[in-house]
């Protein structure tokens, strides 16, 4: 008899075991399902830093959540509804994630002696009473794994590995997903491994049928096709494999060929490993010795006339200051990437923060003004990269942009966007001398104050820059005061020019004023989203923007923050878009920081929104 | 250099390469004949001006690209190896020239240059090497002698010294040679061996800093003592040295210096450019030529072929287009599984 369904707005499932366990790849086949089905949905990942963390301990513990609903869905969710353990450590390690009568799916044989004992657990969590708030749901899944694969001809280690699938199909058959996509992919990942396809695909279907079979489970759920999503065709992007989309964009938009020089880096590393596969693109990638030479490779190459990128993390973009500099001295187009993490020094390599925005302003020597832009949410990566590469090509500057390790490994789905809607990115190349008498003037500027890209190669145009002073229009050395101080107003001015080609900055949500404006930047997005819609379902009246130009700010930022009586800034750091909004548009700006390597929870949020209220 | 257009412009001179921006090196300074030499070899590697391009870091030496009528970039200390490399690989077609010292090439930059010489680009560099820091004002450089005074070690220097064309051969380098400022029909000959080589050449080029430490090679450029204490090597011919009076030939694998006196040129050691075995034992011949009576060698030490970086990367990327097509951004971000909301 089938069992009943019940319908359900939105889910948030944490799938959490060992690193051996395979939770990214289940959590990632649960994704593709439900993205499928139209939810919309958002993930994220938690992995150790260490690669191979002893098994079983908490260190190991690897974890993936997915919010997913037929509502809109701005982030991975803060509170799940459903825990899957696959050991002691696991559960310990993320309880503290899961709601009060929530449904932990625990594999026993994850929780023996030796187990509890590594977790550092004294008593077995699954027989003590201490989880009676919750509906806990004990499966051996190894046991049942060995069992259905006895006679596959596969190792104990073998066949122990695949029990990710059953818990897989399991959960699609809970949540009523079809196992169509799933079966497709492992079909594609084990082509060359038929035996082991065989066990995979015979796991998923056994845990499917458990699910139907058993008294375990009463009930089913499911989550219906989104209808707040817009009409399109989606498909799923991780952040950082959207930066490298968009770059590729960039690089067809404008017709230059793209250049990475980069240096492994946790969380950016990705965008170098995703780019390396589109040669086709007349992608160049170039795993550099270090940062420095990184982002110097890209300076030659964006001297020869390439769309040059760089990307890292904080410890990589300090030791880039440099060269940030020297392009800036140089005009040259170059985009810098910072996926940012904790900091400062190692920091928290796999946690996520927002802690560089003051580096990416001002962490260079001399007045060395950049342009900084971020990203919101993997699926605004895209349009990030290509508006970050317009502006350098377009105003020969370097450009940071900012996404985070939140934004890197999250996932969500994206509306493909049209290409013939983007606008063309034009180089503003010189071929003929652009002085009285055919004299060369390398740094004579347009309207723009930009200053025109002269590739070598072109006759007759030969000429010399360098990070030394430059003279106005001649771009040669210079040593005279007055000309620095001039050069200094210029570089500064040309910056700030760019106000006139972003865009306005938008309301959100919420009046155009009133009592209160949230005023965000980067990964914070989706929660201030979500907090600031619930509160003003319930009768609040809050506005929200959220930036994407950081530097030079969209002109009218000044004119909307003064349209309200408070202005509250909540930023993963200890404070930084709050002390330069203070500072240039002298408002009281209320500061609402977090610090913990973890992005906002809608609940704490919305706790200091109505804090601020007075409420 | 054979991806370099090779399109012949005879009407090229030494004075066409000359900028007009106002020469600033020290009155006496070595460096004013290396720029003379590379601005009268330059005509006649048959490359047309426009497709050369001089990277410099920081140091006296990296002002040389503002005085060359060329294209150029005068970048940061000790990365001119790093933005060269990143201009040759995206375009094979110029004719890449670094110029760097000891402090720029074996100090902050160090690690650039081993890396550039394993990934052997086809570029030139050419290290001025003065065994000071002369920017600066005078400190000791990762040439400098052991015990050498300066301002930084007022009772002498303990690093012990890079040996730069043993320490480039180390990490595989494919054009090892030596010249001298104040020898311009040597330094000539090495600059167009340099610029024929494809492949990352590497050229130390002895140069006087007279302001802070004069006369550090005088010893191999000063007629009283060049022919004793220098020897010029060729390939193919025997090392002979002192007006022919001296050679050097191999016992096992020591060089030992022979009075021609007593000896025949059949016993001598004959250069072979090819023999990286050799060439190791030529650039250690590296001791202080006051304490030895081996000779300090000058030449073109090694030169070897092997694929360049530049020349790989485009490959692959060419045949990426030829297996798969050109890309196409919006086949790209329509891959993968896809659903519609309608």
């Amino acid at each position: 008899m089938a069992k009943p369904i019940v319908l359900k707005d939105e889910v948030t499932i944490r799938f959490a075991g060992d690193s051996g366990d395979g939770m990214q790849l289940t959590g990632t086949e649960f994704t593709n399902a439900s993205a499928l089905l139209g939810n919309d949905l958002s993930t994220f990942p938690d992995y150790p830093a260490e690669i191979r963390a002893p098994q079983g301990t908490v260190a190991g513990v690897s974890g993936f959540q997915i919010h997913f609903g037929s509502t809109e869905v701005d982030t991975p969710g803060d509170i799940c509804n459903v825990l899957v353990a696959m050991n002691a450590a696991a559960l310990k390690a993320n309880l503290r994630y899961l709601e009060v009568g929530g449904i932990i799916i625990a594999n026993t044989d994850g929780f023996d002696e030796k187990n509890l004992r590594l977790a550092k657990i004294e008593k077995n969590p699954l027989e003590d009473g201490s989880l009676d708030k919750y509906n806990v749901i004990k499966i051996d899944v190894t046991k049942i794994t060995r069992a259905t694969l006895q006679d596959s001809g596969l190792s104990t280690k073998e066949t122990d590995r695949s029990k990710n699938m059953f818990v897989l199909g399991l959960l699609m058959w809970l949540y009523n997903r079809p196992l169509d996509s799933a079966i497709r992919n492992l079909e594609a990942k084990f082509s060359k491994k038929p035996e082991i396809l065989q066990a995979n695909l015979r796991l998923l279907r056994a845990g499917y049928d458990y699910g139907e079979t058993t008294e375990l489970f009463t009930t089913r759920y499911d989550v219906k096709q989104a209808p707040t999503m817009d009409k399109g065709k989606y498909r799923n992007i991780m952040g950082n494999q959207a930066l490298a989309y968009g770059f590729i964009a960039a690089s067809q938009l404008s017709d230059l060929p793209l250049y990475l020089g980069s240096y492994p880096i946790t969380p950016a590393s990705d965008i170098l490993h995703e780019l390396s596969k589109y040669k086709s693109f007349n992608v160049h990638t170039f795993q550099a010795e270090d940062e420095i030479a990184a982002i110097c490779a890209a300076i030659g190459a964006s001297f020869g006339g390439a769309l040059a990128i760089t990307t890292s993390s904080g410890p990589g973009i300090a030791l880039k200051g440099e060269a940030i500099g020297l392009a800036t001295m140089l005009e040259l187009p170059i985009v810098v990437v910072n996926v940012q993490r904790g900091g400062p020094s190692t920091g928290l390599p796999t946690k996520t923060e927002q802690a560089d925005l003051l580096q990416a302003m001002y962490g260079r020597n001399g007045e060395c003004p950049t342009v900084v832009i971020c990203t919101r949410q993997p699926n605004d990566c895209f349009d990030v990269a290509i508006e970050a590469s317009r502006i350098a090509i377009e105003h020969m500057v370097p450009v940071m942009l900012l996404s985070d390790g939140y934004i890197a490994n999250g996932a969500e789905p994206w509306l493909i966007p049209d290409m013939s809607k983007y606008p063309k990115i034009k180089p503003n190349f010189l071929t003929e001398p652009n002085g009285e008498n055919g004299k060369l003037l390398p740094y004579k500027r347009d309207e723009k104050l930009v200053r025109p890209w002269i590739l070598p190669g072109t006759k007759g145009l030969e000429h010399r820059i360098g990070g030394i002073e430059k003279q106005h229009e001649t771009g040669n050395v210079s040593y005279d005061p007055e000309n620095h101080e001039f050069m200094v107003k210029m570089r500064q001015a040309k910056v700030d020019k760019i106000a006139d080609y972003i865009p306005l900055q938008e309301i959100e949500q919420g009046p155009e004023n009133g009592d209160l404006l949230v005023v965000g930047w980067g990964s914070t997005f989706g929660c201030i989203r979500t907090a600031v819609r619930e509160l003003n379902t319930q009768g609040n009246n809050i506005a929200q923007i959220h930036l994407r130009y950081l530097n030079p700010f969209p002109k009218n930022l000044g004119d909307i923050l003064k349209n309200y009586k408070k202005v509250l800034v909540p930023e993963i750091n200890n404070g930084q878009l709050v002390k330069i909004l203070r500072d240039k548009y002298l408002v009281d700006a209320i500061p609402f920081n977090k610090i913990q390597g973890l992005p906002f929870n809608t609940v704490e949020m919305k706790a200091k929104i109505l804090e601020v209220l007075g409420k | 250099m054979s991806e370099t257009s090779t399109i012949n412009n005879t009407a090229l001179t030494a004075k066409d390469f000359v900028s007009d921006q106002e020469v600033r090196w020290c009155p006496g300074c070595g460096d004013y004949s290396i720029l003379k030499q590379v601005q009268t070899i330059l005509p006649d590697l048959g490359i047309p001006r426009e497709k050369f391009a001089f990277i410099s870091g920081i140091g006296c030496s990296s002002r040389f690209p503002y005085y060359m009528e060329t294209y150029g970039l005068h970048s940061i200390h000790g990365r001119a190896t790093a933005v060269a490399s990143g201009l040759k690989m995206l375009r094979p077609d110029l004719s890449v020239w670094i110029i760097s010292g000891d402090g720029d090439a074996l100090s902050i930059g160090a690690n650039h240059t081993l890396q550039l010489i394993r990934r052997n680009l086809d570029v030139q560099m050419l290290v001025f090497n003065n065994q000071i820091y002369g920017l600066t004002k005078g400190q000791y450089s990762p040439t400098s002698e052991e015990g050498k005074i300066t301002k930084s070690t007022p009772v002498g220097s303990i690093d012990h010294p890079f040996n730069p064309c043993a320490l480039v051969l180390g990490a595989d380098s494919t054009f090892v040679a030596r010249s001298l400022d104040r020898d311009p029909k040597h330094l000539q000959g090495v600059l167009k061996r340099a610029a024929a080589h494809k492949g990352t050449s590497f050229v130390e080029i002895y140069q006087n800093c007279n302001i802070f430490n004069d006369g550090a090679f005088f010893i191999f450029t000063e007629k009283e003592t060049k022919l004793q204490k220098g020897i010029y090597v060729e390939h193919g011919k025997p090392m002979l040295f002192d007006n022919g009076k001296k050679g050097v030939k191999l016992d096992g694998t020591k060089p030992i210096v022979v009075d021609m006196a007593n000896a025949s040129a059949n016993d001598l050691w004959i250069h072979d450019e090819k023999d990286v075995i050799k060439a190791n034992i030529l650039t250690r011949m590296f001791d202080d030529p006051r304490d030895t009576d081996l000779p300090r060698p000058f030449g073109v030490f090694y030169t070897t072929e092997r694929p360049c970086y530049e020349d790989v990367l485009k490959q692959q990327i060419q045949e990426a287009i030829e297996q798969k097509g050109k890309g196409d951004i919006t086949k790209l971000i329509n891959s993968g599984d896809t659903w519609v909301i309608a």
